[in-house]
């Protein structure tokens, strides 16, 4: 791969957002919404005083809307493998998030760990781009596969599955610093139809290592979503991603190529759907990792998970999950699990989760454990996953 | 030559002389309304159906597609969308329809909104609306209110056609108007009379027909009901007499029906938007549901 060729996309797509919204600055901004006119309404039975603002500060309209998400597990068993600790305070997101004038906003999700931040997410998107376009720039999970563009307090299970903690470098999963660019597809009736393509900094912790400016990252991800009635959805995406990996010098440079095929069924009564749904959702994963021959040369890697959930009462859910995933850096080392669990909602904002997790790991360990996560919102009301 | 020629003018002329201008509303009451208003010059997707909960509405990427092509998005307001529509706007790729565009309109704006918090609210008291209660459309008196934004919204979109929206709202109007007469006549008996609702949804509606809601099924607006505010319930339904329980469509009838067994409530399912039933295919006929179920439910019970 050339080395300017990447740069020039990447410039080429910021320079194009940029003199777009320049350009837009020119035209006349958008026009408020102008309050409904106003024939006098016939007076009402009894006049109504004028209601009371809610209470607010005016210095405060701009501010962003600010929420923390509290993610406490605590963990039972014996793993050498995956030693997490008995009480972890693992994750406090806060998110931050605005519009940032008529044609973006910006979401921030800074990441407090017990010890240190992380920056999981800071974008702005630009949200009034010609041509079905989307583009975002930043640091962003990535849209590779399903799972590991959502942020670990709206999966279905306290812990990330196999695959992604053995193909995409860690719990973290993929991460990238840079820009995307989604376009919808037109397909008929209302099916929606996604083509996202992404460049990012070559680094990823555990997955990608960028030794000179030129090492970017890529991805590629088309979703598809449609209704097969009022009740069901399918969602289908396949990803292809590829970056430049830890084993590189500075003569060779050596790829990790990564594809996924991600399904989501899902079942919802629109009428009971607040008591009774289920969902089925499944990945399948591979890796052709690039390594010298002393690591024993190119590893193939694949990795699948199959997890369903279903909802016994207003507040309860009950889930499975199967997963197997080989190791990215050794194709011959393979890891499997099932899991157990059930999901506990006090209200809209907190959840306790119970999980009896059993994972095999190469090499003959086997680990039974079980773990309790609690989590908990506060600040803004964000919206639901779907 | 001729004769394709014919054909070509027919498909012309057949087809409209306008675009028709593309609604999509979070509630099918808005649509309704907009259907009254825009008749032919319009067309109308609602995203929520009359029969589910509007708290919780899915954000389908399907509704993307619908929102991408849509020249005005009706809301609720008030917070009643925020679970869903807020990625579905950003992900729409439709400018026009963003908050504040033009093409844009929050049917709050000008209705008669209850339960505006005037002092300090945290979630404590459940899942509460910082900005007044938004199921507003139950009053009817909001509902003409609601007609003259969207006629007023329709014109500012489609200036060709601001006779024919002028001439549908007042045609709206008077109907509304003939109909509020029958509706009040129907419930001027039970002025007064106290009732329990499942949900908060029913405020609106209770102060234009003068009745008195003394409770909820839900101990707290969002969360299901407890053994002991059930029993709490009963005890206020038998000390209070009071005749008849509402429940919205997408709740449980079984703590409902209970209350109802241990004290002789009427328990009535009581529809809140347009599309709750199949009968119910507008803004006039949800009335004339929901009033015909509370008054044949307080005449059993007498």
């Amino acid at each position: 791969m050339k080395i300017r060729k990447p740069l020039a996309l990447c410039l080429g797509v910021l320079a194009g957002i940029a003199s777009f919204s320049m350009g837009q600055e020119t035209q006349p901004s958008p026009k408020p919404t102008p309050v409904p006119t106003a024939e006098p309404a016939p007076p009402p039975a009894e006049p109504t005083p004028a209601p009371p603002p809610a209470p607010s500060q005016a210095s405060n309209y701009f501010n962003p809307s600010v929420s923390v998400i509290g993610n406490f597990l605590a963990v039972a068993g014996h793993n050498p493998v995956e030693n997490l600790p008995s009480f972890n305070l693992r994750e406090s997101e806060v998110g931050i998030q605005a519009i940032v004038d008529p044609y973006a906003r910006a979401d921030f999700f800074l990441s407090f760990g017990e010890e240190g931040v992380n920056v999981e997410e800071g974008f702005v998107t630009f949200t009034s781009l010609p041509g079905q376009l989307l583009a975002k720039v930043g640091r962003m999970r990535v849209n590779f596969g399903k799972i590991n563009s959502l942020h670990l307090h709206v999966l279905p299970w306290p812990d990330e599955p196999l695959p992604v903690v053995n193909l995409l470098g860690g719990e973290e999963g993929w991460i990238g610093t840079g820009v995307s660019l989604a376009r919808l597809i037109p397909m008929p009736a209302d099916i929606f139809s996604e083509l996202t393509l992404q460049a990012f900094r070559g680094q990823s912790e555990g997955l990608f290592e960028a030794r000179t400016r030129s090492d970017l990252a890529y991805n590629a991800h088309y979703r598809v979503f449609f209704d097969l009635s009022e009740a069901v959805n399918v969602d289908l995406g396949t990803s292809y991603g590829a970056g430049p990996n830890a084993t590189s010098t500075d003569e060779t440079k050596r790829w990790t190529k990564l594809e996924a095929i991600d399904f989501t069924l899902r079942w919802k009564p629109l009428r009971t759907g607040t008591y009774r749904s289920a969902s089925l959702r499944g990945e399948l994963f591979r890796s052709r990792r690039d390594q010298p021959d002393s690591l024993g040369g190119r590893q193939t890697a694949r990795g699948w998970f199959l997890s369903g959930e279903y909802q016994l009462a207003k507040r309860w859910f009950a889930g499975a999950r199967v997963e197997s995933s080989d190791h990215s850096d050794d194709g011959s080392k393979r890891d499997t699990g099932q899991a157990v669990l059930l999901t506990f909602w006090p209200s809209e904002f907190s959840q306790v989760r119970a999980e009896a997790r059993r994972r095999r790991y190469a090499g003959g360990i086997t680990a039974n454990e079980a773990l309790l996560q609690l989590q908990f919102a506060i600040g803004a009301h964000g919206a639901h996953p779907f | 030559m001729k004769k394709f020629t014919m054909a070509l003018a027919a498909i012309f002329l057949a087809a409209p002389l306008w675009a028709k201008v593309h609604v999509v509303s979070s509630l099918q009451d808005f649509s309704s309304i907009a259907d009254s208003i825009g008749g032919d010059r319009v067309e109308t997707t609602a995203l929520a159906r009359g029969y589910q909960d509007p708290h919780f509405v899915d954000a389908k990427p399907s509704f993307i597609v619908k929102m991408s092509r849509a020249d005005l998005l009706i809301v609720a307001g008030l917070e009643l969308e925020i679970g869903y529509l807020p990625p579905l706007i950003d992900q729409s790729r439709n400018d026009k329809i963003h908050p504040g565009s033009v093409g844009y309109l929050d049917a709050s704006v000008g209705c008669d909104i209850l339960q505006r918090p005037t002092t300090q609210i945290t979630r404590a008291m459940g899942d509460v609306h910082p900005y007044g209660n938004p199921h507003y459309w139950t009053d009817p008196d909001n509902g003409r209110v609601i007609a003259r934004a969207i006629a007023a919204k329709l014109s500012e979109l489609d200036p060709a056609g601001k006779s024919t929206f002028e001439k549908n709202l007042a045609a709206f109007e008077t109907k509304l108007a003939e109909k509020q007469k029958e509706w009040d006549a129907k419930m001027a008996p039970y002025a007064g009379t106290k009732i329990v609702t499942f949900h908060d949804s029913w405020p609106n509606f209770a102060k234009h027909f003068k009745l008195v809601v003394a409770g909820h099924v839900e101990p707290k607006p969002g969360i299901p009901p407890t053994p002991s505010h059930t029993l709490e319930i009963i005890n206020l339904i038998k000390t209070e007499k009071i005749p008849v329980i509402l429940v919205e469509p997408y709740f449980d009838l079984k703590t409902p029906k209970f209350i109802g067994a241990q004290t002789g409530a009427a328990v009535v399912t009581f529809y809140p938007s347009v599309g709750g039933i199949p009968e119910i295919k507008d803004y006039f006929s949800l009335f004339d549901y929901d009033i015909n179920a509370f008054v044949s439910a307080m005449k059993g019970h007498k």
